[in-house]
C-alpha cells in the first residue's frame, strides 16, 4: 500500500490458540472410542480440519483409515466407525443406512458420530426414526472457528446463509452465540457492541445469556468491541464483481479455506498448484488489498528489485558468496517462486475478463448503483441472457437490479424472468422464487406505485434527480430503499470526479472509487458515533433492527489504560451470513485510515457466485 | 415421523450425555428452588434468570459432548476463575430481538387467537389470569403429580436446558395449552435447534397444524425440517392446511427434476399442468411440458439418422450430447445447426420453434447467428442481415449492435474477410475502429481516418502497416489525393 499505517496500530491477538483447542478436543473425542478405527469425514470439513490436524496426528489416535463421506455403501472392514460430520439430516440418513446394512448382514461394528460444531435435536429425531437411536454413540466436537489468516476467522458454515435467510430456519444463531461467547472468554471480556440485523441481535441474546451462564474472569481484554451484521442488511456489496486483488482471485479461481488452486495456466507448467493465500505470502501481502489496476505495476517493481538482488552477486568474493547464498539465497528464490505465481495468476485474470467484456459489465454494475441509464442497463442484461453467457452471472445483474431500483416494473420483471427460463431452463422457477421470498428479484407491488410513478418521474426528468425523489418519498416506500441509503450515506462518489485509485481516498477504492461499500460505511459510522445516534433515518431505511450496548464489566478491571486503550481499538466485525474479500479489504483500509485493527469473523467467505448459487434450486 | 417425539425419559440420559456425564439429582431442595424462580419471575414480568442453579457447575462442564475436559489449556482457562462466581447483575443488558417475548408477546400466545375455530372459547375465559398461567403453570398443578417427575422444570426451564443441550423431559407437556406454551417459550428463545425440536414434539397432529398459522418461525422451521428429511407427503399436506397452493404448485412440480427417465418426466409435467400456478407461471410450465415433448420426438428422429449415416450435417458434426432436458434456447441452437432449412411444419423447424414458443426477434437472431457461424455458413449469415427498403435496395440491419454482432462472429472464428463487413457497420466511428484494430481490418480504419479527414492519425497508421503492403499503397494514395480537405 502505498500509504503508511498508523504507527500506533494495536497488536492483533494470537489466534492460533483456538486451532490448538480444536485440536486437542478431538483427540479427546477421539480417545473415547478406543482401538482402531476408520474415520468417515464429511467432505466440506477435509479442508478445515486440514488447517488444524495432519494424518499422523489422527493416526497417532488409532485412526486406521480416513473416507470422505460420499453417500454411498461403505467397504470398510474396521469394526469401529467413526463420523466427522456436519448436523445435517442428509448424512445421518447416509449413517443410518449403513448401519442398517450393517445389520441386516449380521455384521457387528460400533459406530460414533462427532457432530461439529454442535448437534441439533433434528438429527437425534433421524436416527431415532431410523430405529438406530442407541447403535451409536454421539458426541459433539465444539471445533467453532478456523482462524483462516491473521485478521480473519472463519466458522466455515455456508449453509448459515441459505437456512437462516431464506428458510427462516434459526438452527445457527445458537452457534454464532457460541462463537461468540468463545471470543469473548479468550479475547474479552468486550466492552461495546454494536449490531445490526435480526439474526445479530439473536445471536447477541443468545450470547449474553450464555455469558449469564458461565463464569467471568477478571482478566485483561484483547478486544473491546464487536459489531454484529446480518448479511441481508447488504445484499448490494457481494453482488458486486469484485476488483481489489484478493476478491478477484476468489471471484476467478475460488479461494478455499485460505488456499487455491491454480491450474497449468497460472503455473505455467502442466500441474495445478494448491497455494495457501494469506499474510505469510510476502507478494500476496503486498496486493492483496490493491485495485487489481495497480497489481502489474507493483509485480514488475518487485521483480526488478529482485532482479538488483540476484545481480548483486556479481563481482562477489567467495566470502561474500557463501554468505549470499547461506542468508540470502533462500528469501530470494521464495519471493521468486511467489512472485512468478502471482504474475501468472495476474495474466490469467486478465486474459479471462478481457475475453468477457469485463469492462463493459463494471460499466453496467457502476450504472445501476448509481442509478443511470437504466434501461441500457436492462439491455445489456437481457443481451446477456439472450447470449446464454454464464447462467449466474445473469441472475447475478438481475438481482442488482432489483435491489438498486426497489423492485423491476412488472413488465420488465416478466420479460426478463420468461427471456431467463427460455435460455437457462423452466426448472428455474423454483429460483425465482427462492430470490422472490429473500426479495433479491422482486416485481415492485402495485401497491408501491409511488415507487413507480417516482421512478417514472425519475426518468422523465433525468435519471440523476431520481434519487432525489426517492430520498423524498422514502417516507412512504419499504424494501430495499438503496438508493435512498446511498444518498443518506454517500454511497456513490460523484462520478465526475477523478479517482486515484492508487492513492484511495476511502473505501469506494475497493470498487473502483464507484461505490462505498454499505456494510463497511455502516461500521464506519457507527464506530464514529460511538451508537447509532444521528442514523436514525439510516437505521429505519434499513428496517430496524439495530442495537448497541456497553456491557457493565467494561473499566472496572484495573488493568493499565494503555493496553485497555489497545483493545478498544481492536473491533471484531462479525458477519452473519458471510462477508466477501473486498468488504475485508475495505475494513482493513479503513483500520489504517482511523487507528482501528478490524478482525473478521465470518459464517463463511462469499462472493456472488457463492451467495447466487445457494439460492438456486434447479437441481434435486 | 411424527412420532419420533424427542421424548427423554430419564434412562435415556445417556444419549444426551457423554458417557462421562456425572449423574446429578434433582432433589426437592432443586423443586422448591425452580418454583421459587418461577413466582419471582411471575411477579417481575419477564426478568431474566441471572442467579444461577449451583447444582449446575458439575454439569455445566461436561455438557452433552462431555465437552472440554480434554483440552488441557481450555479446562485450565475454565476451572481458574470457577470459583469467582457470585451473584452479579448481568454483564451485559438484554436486548428486544425481534419477536417479543412470551410475555409481551399477543401473536404468540394470545390465547384467543390460538383457541380460535372449534376447541373454541371455553379456555380464553378460563384463562383471562394468562400472566400467572404462563409463568408458573405449574404452581395450578396438585402437589402430587411433582414427585412423579424427576425433573420438574417450567416450560421456560426446559427450553433453557434444551438450548443448553442438557437433559429434559418433554413427556409431561401433554395438554395443548402446555405444549404451546413450550412453543412459545422456544420460538421467544430464538434457538432454531429448539424451535424445531419442539415443533416436532408438540405438532403430533394434523389437526394442529393451523396452530402453526400463528406461530410463523415455528412453522418455517418445521417446513424447514419436513423440506430436509423429503417427507413430501407431510409436507404436502401441512401447505394444503394453510392454503398455501402456489407453493404447493412449486413443490410439486419441483419433484420432475428427481424423474430420469424422459417419457416418465414428460408425463410428469403433463400433470403437472393443472397445479395452481401462478397464471404467469402455467405458461411457463406449459413451456417446459411442450418443450420435452418435442425434444423427446426430435431426440429419437435424430437419433436415427445420425445413426444410419445418410444425413451428411450428423455425419461432419457428430452431436456431442442428446437435446433431452436442454432449456429452450439450447434447443434452438440446436435446431438452427441441424435443421436450419426445414419448413415451418415439423417440430425441429427453428422457424416452429421460433412460432410456438413466442420467441423474441432478437433472441431468435441471436441465436441463429451463433449456429450458422458456429458453421461457418456464412451466406446465412449474411441473409439473416438483408432486408430490402421500398425502392428494392438491400441494406444490412440487425436487432443486434453490430459490435456484439462482431462479438459473436469472431468467437466462432470467422475470417477476417467477413468480421471487416460487419466491423465496418458499426455506427460509433471510435468503436469501429478500435474493433477494426483489434481484428486488423485495414481497410476499415483507413476509410474511417479518411472520411474523418483525420490526416494526422492516417500517417501514424502508415507507420503500422507492412512495408510494400496494399494498404500502404492505399494510405499513400489518399495522402496524395488533392482532393481531401484535411481537418490537419
Amino acid at each position: 500500500m502505498a500509504h503508511s499505517a498508523r504507527r500506533d496500530s494495536p497488536e492483533l491477538p494470537d489466534f492460533s490458540l483456538l486451532k490448538r483447542l480444536a485440536r486437542d478436543q478431538l483427540i479427546y473425542l477421539l480417545e473415547q472410542l478406543p482401538g482402531k478405527k476408520d474415520l468417515f469425514i464429511e467432505a466440506d470439513l477435509m479442508s478445515p480440519l486440514d488447517r488444524i490436524a495432519n494424518v499422523s496426528t489422527l493416526k497417532q489416535h488409532e485412526v486406521d483409515k480416513l473416507y470422505k463421506v460420499e453417500y454411498k455403501p461403505v467397504i470398510s472392514t474396521s469394526d469401529q466407525l467413526c463420523f466427522l460430520i456436519r448436523p445435517r439430516i442428509q448424512t445421518v440418513k447416509w449413517i443410518c443406512d449403513v448401519v442398517n446394512a450393517d445389520k441386516a448382514a449380521g455384521k457387528f461394528r460400533r459406530y460414533k458420530l462427532i457432530f461439529t460444531p454442535q448437534k441439533f435435536y433434528a438429527c437425534e429425531a433421524v436416527l431415532e426414526e431410523q430405529g438406530i437411536f442407541g447403535d451409536v454413540t454421539t458426541d459433539e466436537w465444539a471445533f467453532y472457528l478456523l482462524p483462516l489468516d491473521d485478521d480473519i476467522i472463519s466458522l466455515e458454515l455456508p449453509e448459515f446463509f441459505r437456512d437462516n435467510f431464506l428458510a427462516g430456519d434459526q438452527r445457527w444463531v445458537r452457534t454464532a452465540g457460541s462463537t461468540l461467547h468463545l471470543l469473548h472468554s479468550i479475547y474479552g471480556p468486550f466492552s461495546k457492541i454494536y449490531g445490526i440485523g435480526r439474526c445479530s441481535k439473536m445471536a447477541y441474546e443468545s450470547w449474553r445469556e450464555q455469558v449469564e451462564e458461565g463464569e467471568t474472569k477478571a482478566r485483561q481484554a484483547e478486544i473491546g468491541n464487536v459489531f454484529l451484521i446480518d448479511r441481508d442488511v447488504d445484499f448490494v456489496t457481494p453482488l458486486c464483481s469484485q476488483v481489489v486483488y484478493e476478491g478477484l482471485v476468489d471471484d476467478i479461481f475460488r479461494i478455499k479455506c485460505g488456499c487455491v488452486e491454480f491450474g497449468p495456466d497460472v503455473t505455467s507448467s502442466d500441474k495445478s498448484m494448491k497455494v495457501m493465500l494469506n499474510s505469510q505470502d510476502k507478494v500476496f501481502n503486498e496486493i492483496r488489498n490493491e485495485h487489481f489496476s495497480n497489481v502489474f505495476g507493483f509485480l514488475s517493481q518487485k521483480a526488478r528489485n529482485l532482479q538488483t538482488a540476484y545481480d548483486k552477486r556479481r563481482g562477489m568474493d567467495i566470502k561474500q558468496m557463501k554468505t549470499f547464498v547461506s542468508e540470502e539465497l533462500k528469501g530470494l528464490k521464495q519471493e521468486h517462486r511467489l512472485l512468478s505465481l502471482h504474475i501468472g495468476a495476474s495474466e490469467s485474470i486478465m486474459k479471462k475478463k478481457t475475453k468477457q467484456d469485463f469492462q463493459e459489465l463494471l460499466k453496467t454494475e457502476h450504472s445501476l448503483l448509481e442509478g443511470f441509464e437504466i434501461r441500457e442497463c436492462i439491455s445489456f442484461i437481457e443481451e446477456h441472457i439472450n447470449r446464454q453467457v454464464s447462467m449466474i452471472e445473469s441472475l447475478r445483474l438481475l438481482c442488482l437490479l432489483s435491489i438498486t431500483e426497489n423492485g423491476l416494473l412488472p413488465k420488465d420483471y416478466r420479460s426478463l424472468k420468461a427471456q431467463y427460463l427460455q435460455s437457462y431452463g423452466v426448472d428455474h422457477l423454483l429460483t425465482f422464487a427462492n430470490l422472490r421470498q429473500l426479495g433479491l428479484l422482486v416485481e415492485q407491488q402495485p401497491g408501491e406505485t409511488l415507487t413507480v410513478m417516482e421512478s417514472k418521474v425519475g426518468k422523465l426528468v433525468n435519471d440523476k434527480t431520481a434519487g432525489k425523489l426517492t430520498d423524498a418519498f422514502s417516507s412512504l416506500a419499504k424494501k430495499s430503499n438503496f438508493r435512498a441509503l446511498s444518498k443518506k450515506l454517500n454511497l456513490v462518489p460523484k462520478s465526475d470526479e477523478e479517482y486515484d485509485l492508487r492513492v484511495p481516498r476511502d473505501m469506494a477504492y475497493i470498487f473502483s472509487g464507484a461505490y462505498i461499500p454499505l456494510s463497511c460505511k455502516l461500521i464506519e459510522q457507527v464506530l464514529e458515533r460511538d451508537g447509532w445516534t444521528g442514523l436514525e433515518e439510516v437505521t429505519r431505511l434499513l428496517n430496524g433492527h439495530e442495537f448497541a450496548v456497553t456491557g457493565s464489566t467494561a473499566g472496572s478491571s484495573g488493568a493499565d489504560s494503555r493496553a485497555k486503550n489497545d483493545a478498544q481499538r481492536i473491533v471484531l466485525v462479525m458477519f452473519l451470513g458471510g462477508c466477501t474479500f473486498s468488504e475485508i479489504s475495505a475494513l482493513r483500509f479503513l483500520g489504517r485510515e482511523r487507528g482501528y485493527k478490524f478482525i473478521v469473523v465470518t459464517t463463511a467467505i462469499t462472493n456472488s457466485s457463492r451467495l447466487i448459487e445457494a439460492l438456486l434450486d434447479n437441481h434435486v | 415421523m411424527l412420532t419420533s417425539l424427542l421424548l427423554l425419559k430419564p434412562d435415556e440420559e445417556d444419549y444426551w450425555n457423554s458417557s462421562k456425564f456425572k449423574a446429578f439429582t434433582f432433589d426437592d431442595e432443586d423443586d422448591e428452588f425452580s418454583r421459587l424462580k418461577e413466582s419471582k419471575q411471575a411477579v417481575n414480568s419477564i426478568r431474566r434468570l441471572v442467579e444461577e442453579d449451583d447444582d449446575e457447575d458439575d454439569v455445566e462442564k461436561v455438557s452433552w459432548s462431555g465437552e472440554p475436559v480434554g483440552s488441557i489449556s481450555w479446562s485450565v482457562r475454565e476451572t481458574a476463575a470457577s470459583n469467582q462466581r457470585t451473584d452479579r447483575e448481568p454483564a451485559f443488558p438484554k436486548i428486544n430481538a425481534d419477536t417479543p417475548t412470551v410475555s409481551r408477546s399477543h401473536s404468540g400466545y394470545s390465547l384467543s387467537s390460538l383457541f380460535k375455530g372449534e376447541t373454541g372459547d371455553q379456555f380464553s375465559d378460563s384463562l383471562s389470569d394468562s400472566s400467572v398461567r404462563l409463568y408458573a403453570p405449574e404452581l395450578r398443578k396438585p402437589k402430587s403429580e411433582y414427585k412423579d417427575y424427576v425433573s420438574d422444570w417450567s416450560p421456560e426451564e426446559t427450553v433453557h436446558r434444551m438450548q443448553q443441550g442438557k437433559a429434559v423431559s418433554l413427556e409431561k407437556f401433554r395438554s395443548l395449552q402446555d405444549k404451546l406454551l413450550l412453543l412459545d417459550f422456544s420460538i421467544s428463545a430464538h434457538d432454531g435447534n429448539v424451535i424445531t425440536a419442539v415443533t416436532l414434539f408438540t405438532i403430533t397432529f394434523t389437526v394442529l397444524f393451523r396452530e402453526l398459522e400463528s406461530r410463523q418461525t415455528a412453522l418455517r422451521h418445521f417446513i424447514h425440517y419436513l423440506t430436509e428429511t423429503r417427507d413430501q407427503r407431510l409436507l404436502l399436506e401441512l401447505l394444503r392446511a394453510l392454503g398455501r397452493t402456489e407453493d404447493i404448485a412449486l413443490l410439486q412440480y419441483k419433484e420432475h427434476l428427481s424423474i430420469a427417465d424422459e417419457n416418465k418426466r414428460r408425463d410428469f409435467l403433463k400433470s403437472c399442468l393443472s397445479l395452481p400456478f401462478s397464471p404467469e407461471d402455467s405458461a411457463h410450465v406449459q413451456d417446459h411440458y411442450t418443450l420435452l415433448e418435442r425434444q423427446i420426438i426430435i431426440e429419437a428422429t435424430d437419433r436415427q439418422a445420425e445413426r444410419g449415416g445418410k444425413v451428411e450435417i450428423f455425419q461432419k458434426f457428430p452431436r456431442r450430447a442428446s437435446i433431452l432436458n436442454m432449456p429452450l434456447i439450447t434447443t434452438l441452437y440446436y435446431c438452427c445447426f441441424y435443421h436450419y432449412t426445414e419448413s415451418e411444419g415439423t417440430y425441429s423447424s427453428p422457424l416452429n420453434v421460433r412460432q410456438t414458443f413466442r420467441i423474441s426477434e432478437k433472441q431468435f437472431f441471436v441465436t441463429a447467428l451463433a449456429a450458422r457461424a458456429k458453421l461457418k455458413a456464412w451466406v446465412d449469415v449474411d441473409a439473416l442481415f438483408t432486408s430490402r427498403n421500398w425502392l428494392g435496395f438491400t441494406r444490412k440491419k440487425s436487432p443486434l449492435g453490430f459490435h456484439r454482432v462482431v462479438d459473436i462472429l469472431q468467437k466462432n472464428s470467422a475470417p477476417t474477410q467477413v468480421l471487416q463487413e460487419y466491423v465496418g457497420l458499426v455506427d460509433d466511428a471510435e468503436l469501429r475502429i478500435s474493433l477494426a484494430q483489434k481484428h486488423k481490418c485495414h481497410d476499415i480504419i483507413i476509410n474511417t481516418y479518411r472520411d474523418l479527414k483525420d490526416r494526422q492519425q492516417l500517417l501514424g497508421y502508415r507507420g503500422k502497416v507492412e512495408r510494400g503492403s496494399v494498404e500502404e499503397r492505399k494510405i499513400n494514395e489518399l495522402l496524395d489525393n488533392p482532393q481531401i480537405r484535411w481537418k490537419n
